[in-house]
């Protein structure tokens, strides 16, 4: 009967489908584990990768950040704030800047908005505390003593300052183009 | 005289049981977490002491320090007992499993059991049937939709399992003459009866996977359909004692395949205790290599297995078995 050979040869196929898992699962057994055990072994993250957040500084060691409040608009959870000043040579600065990372979702948005290259995301993610208050950070707090992730950019540099010297003359400006030579 | 001693022994024998019972449990969850992990290279739980070892003794005290909640609108008497249910009736089954050769002391014997009921295989039906209504209870009384399902799911597989799971004991009973579970190892003194009962064996043992609602049966406690099944609403020791009767009836299912087929505490060399052990922890083992293997049953493949498959097998089984024990004679 064809009815009863096939199912001779179906009830094989899953003993032997059966015998193949089982074999599977024990060659498993004897396979070196491949978890990474945390706090030994800390695994080397991305460069990009998005936790706490600092303040960086421009290649003339000076503040990057300019206090124009980007941050803290585009900021979906409001967790910075800050309160800008101008120094006696016209840059402006933060007189006072507070990140509360108790609230913090590390979105960085904050850092995509900033127009400076100030505010950054690190990859150091081992920040909690028992208190949130010890959570809120302060300037000092944030401030680093280096560039972040490009340690050439300077701002004002680019924009912000008065060029002197003619047209072009400025870093990545192009010379202006002479209208009677452009013909084709 | 002769009766306190008899009191004084049988309370003395039932503490060591119980605690060795509870132990073994407790480090059957540390075995299962391991062996699973490895089975997946992982490597399972290595913090709590040496090799996390001390990992089952932070679970119960976890458990037991945290809240327990009753649910608004539960049937707060049922809810609160029906874990209690699960457990005694998983601990109270192995008051009739020998578990070694009896000892002479002082003149008496003492026997490695806690009692042999001349019906013992009886009284390990009827106390693992009981255990049904830990679960439908818990279930029902927990007032929740995912807990009432599970309960439903838990009562449905369990009682068609129960039908198979007793028909592939009834040869065993055949070949021995006896429902006591003594008399069943002792019938086993020149070869197991997993040689005469193959079929039987693997009847027993699927049936026993589903009674215990593990992979692959656990659908009553299916963790993508069900949260968690019948103990959903549960947490503190009251999840605990759940989870207890769990393991608790690995082990007695262990040792039941080894008392029915591997000969119970019999073996060459070593201590028959030891023994015991052996066979109980290789069954365990297996359960949970099987744990580790295969996929969860669909609910229509598990009433068809039960149903259409193991029954028949179990009811053919005995008539092959009767048949043979006609024709040869005893």
């Amino acid at each position: 009967m064809p009815g009863e050979k096939n199912r001779l040869l179906r009830v094989t196929e899953g003993l032997v489908a059966l015998i193949q898992g089982f074999w599977t699962t024990f060659i498993h057994l004897f396979r070196k584990p491949i978890t990474e055990e945390y706090p030994e072994y800390k695994r080397p993250l991305p460069p990009r990768s998005r936790a706490r957040i600092i303040l960086t500084r421009d290649p003339d060691f000076e503040e990057r950040c300019v206090a124009c409040y980007l941050c803290s608009a585009s900021c979906p959870v409001s967790c910075i704030s800050m309160q800008s000043a101008e120094r006696a040579d016209g840059r402006r600065y933060a007189a006072w800047f507070r990140i509360n990372f108790s609230r913090c979702i590390y979105c960085g948005l904050c850092e995509e908005a900033c127009p400076t290259l100030a505010i950054q995301l690190t990859p150091d993610f081992e920040t909690c505390q028992y208190d949130l208050l010890t959570l809120v950070a302060e300037k000092e707090d944030l401030l680093v003593d280096h560039g972040g992730k490009n340690q050439e950019y300077n701002y004002y540099r680019y924009a912000g300052v008065l060029v002197d010297g003619d047209k072009g003359g400025h870093i990545q400006e192009a010379r202006p183009v002479n209208l009677k030579s452009n013909l084709p | 005289m002769g009766w306190l001693a008899g009191i004084i022994l049988l309370l003395i024998k039932l503490g060591v049981v119980l605690v060795v019972l509870l132990t073994a449990a407790a480090y059957l969850v540390y075995v299962e977490r391991k062996l699973l992990s490895r089975l997946q290279i992982r490597l399972g739980p290595n913090r709590a002491g040496p090799f996390g070892l001390l990992q089952p003794l932070a679970d119960a005290l976890k458990l037991l320090t945290k809240e327990d909640l009753v649910p608004e609108g539960a049937d707060r008497f049922i809810f609160l007992y029906a874990p209690g249910v699960v457990a005694a009736s998983a601990l109270l089954i192995f008051a009739v499993i020998p578990f070694g050769r009896g000892w002479m002391f002082m003149g008496h014997e003492i026997p490695m059991v806690v009692s042999d009921l001349n019906v013992g295989l009886l009284y390990v039906f009827a106390f693992s049937s009981l255990g049904v209504y830990g679960v439908a209870l818990g279930g029902w009384a927990s007032n929740s939709k995912y807990s009432l399902m599970g309960g439903i799911r838990g009562v449905a597989q369990m009682i068609s399992y129960e039908l198979s799971l007793g028909l592939s004991l009834v040869p065993v009973v055949m070949l021995a003459r006896s429902f006591s579970l003594v008399d069943i190892v002792a019938a086993q003194a020149h070869y197991p009866f997993i040689v005469l009962q193959p079929v039987a064996f693997i009847l027993f043992f699927i049936s026993a996977g589903a009674e215990i609602k593990r992979i692959p049966f656990d659908i009553p406690e299916a963790e993508n359909e069900l949260v968690a099944g019948f103990h959903t609403e549960y947490s503190g020791m009251r999840f605990g004692l759940f989870f207890l009767g769990e393991y608790v009836t690995m082990v007695v299912l262990g040792s039941l395949v080894a008392v029915f087929f591997l000969g119970g505490w019999r073996g060459p060399l070593l201590p028959p205790l030891v023994w015991f052990s052996i066979k109980v922890l290789a069954v365990v083992l297996v359960l949970i290599w099987i744990r580790g293997t295969l996929p969860r049953l669909r609910y229509d493949q598990l009433m068809h297995l039960g149903w259409k498959v193991l029954i028949p097998l179990g009811l053919i089984n005995i008539v092959v078995t009767g048949g043979v024990l006609l024709w040869w004679g005893s």
